[in-house]
């Protein structure tokens, strides 16, 4: 099938059907993986059995800011080459990135608390986390506050695009300032410094954490489709009952 | 039993983030299957009153 074809949304929705099952069942075998290698790991020189929160905080922290690269690729979908599926993309997108976003937020207090005795400090790292948390709740308020779906899907793209700048703000704050929050020990220009043994079950965990991701966002966007279709639907029954304008 | 000895003296923190982990995304997941039945609910029902879109081929 040519990737042009899947501007269709029927075609999509049957491309959809085929591989979800399949996505699905990866999922469950990379996170039953994951879940072992985490709960085989052996223990941190420093942070001791702690360390096993860091197979659900760093994939979440990925994926947080993954998620809002992916919108605002499909910002620039929507705003230049104007694809017929790209806010449905985008707009599916924001509740899965949240759900990660909460998630890395909790779990990284759960971390902090043992290792630096609070569960919470204003460092640049964590703040700006927080900041892109409440930018996807500020893009979920605007789909809800705009009734047209292609006029909110305009907007969405531009707060998604100006949202961006906090990306390279949130990778490299541990670097620009003083942070409580460790610098890069994975995704840096030498290579990672952690351990094999705690790296494997960790890219385990990433792997799973990205399956899940495309698996609920390919499911979302099919959501956001048959949305439209009872959107459309209800305004034509609308238009056609006895007593309307038109 | 021997598991959670193993996790030390913070296993209670471990715990609570595998859990919260557990929840959210298992809530997400259940959020998205519950919001495909209502779309194929509402869907159906308004075929179901005749209201049909003009790709396939009846009128509404």
């Amino acid at each position: 099938m040519p990737f042009l074809d899947l501007a269709n949304p029927t075609r999509f929705l049957s491309l959809v059907q085929r591989v979800l099952p399949w996505l699905s069942g990866a999922t469950v075998l990379a996170f039953a993986a994951g879940l072992w290698l985490a709960a085989t790991a052996p223990d941190d020189y420093q942070h001791g059995a702690v360390v096993k929160i860091m197979f659900v905080h760093v994939p979440a922290a990925w994926l947080a800011m993954g998620t809002w690269t992916l919108m605002s690729i499909a910002a620039l979908g929507t705003l230049v080459w104007r694809h017929p599926l790209a806010d449905v993309a985008a707009k599916a997108a924001i509740p899965v990135g949240a759900a990660f976003t909460l998630l890395c937020l909790i779990t990284g207090s759960l971390w902090g608390r043992p290792m630096w005795g609070t569960y919470w400090v204003w460092d640049a790292r964590l703040t700006s986390v927080l900041i892109l948390f409440l930018m996807y709740l500020g893009l979920m308020a605007l789909w809800r506050t705009v009734d047209d779906p292609s006029r909110a899907g305009r907007a969405a793209a531009i707060l998604t695009l100006v949202g961006a700048v906090n990306l390279p703000i949130i990778k490299f704050s541990v670097d620009w300032w003083n942070t409580l929050h460790q610098p890069a020990s994975v995704l840096r220009v030498g290579g990672p410094t952690i351990h094999s043994s705690l790296l494997a079950p960790l890219l385990t965990m990433a792997l799973a954490y990205v399956l899940l991701f495309v698996t609920l966002h390919l499911a979302a966007m099919r959501n956001e489709i048959l949305r439209r279709r009872v959107r459309t639907l209800m305004l034509m029954q609308a238009q056609s009952a006895p007593g309307s304008a038109s | 039993m021997n598991f959670f000895a193993n996790l030390g003296q913070h296993a209670n923190f471990i715990v609570i983030a595998y859990a919260v982990a557990a929840v959210i995304l298992l809530s997400l997941v259940a959020w998205i299957a519950f919001d495909y039945r209502a779309q194929r609910r509402a869907l159906a029902e308004l075929e179901s009153r005749g209201v049909i879109r003009r790709s396939t081929g009846r009128p509404a």
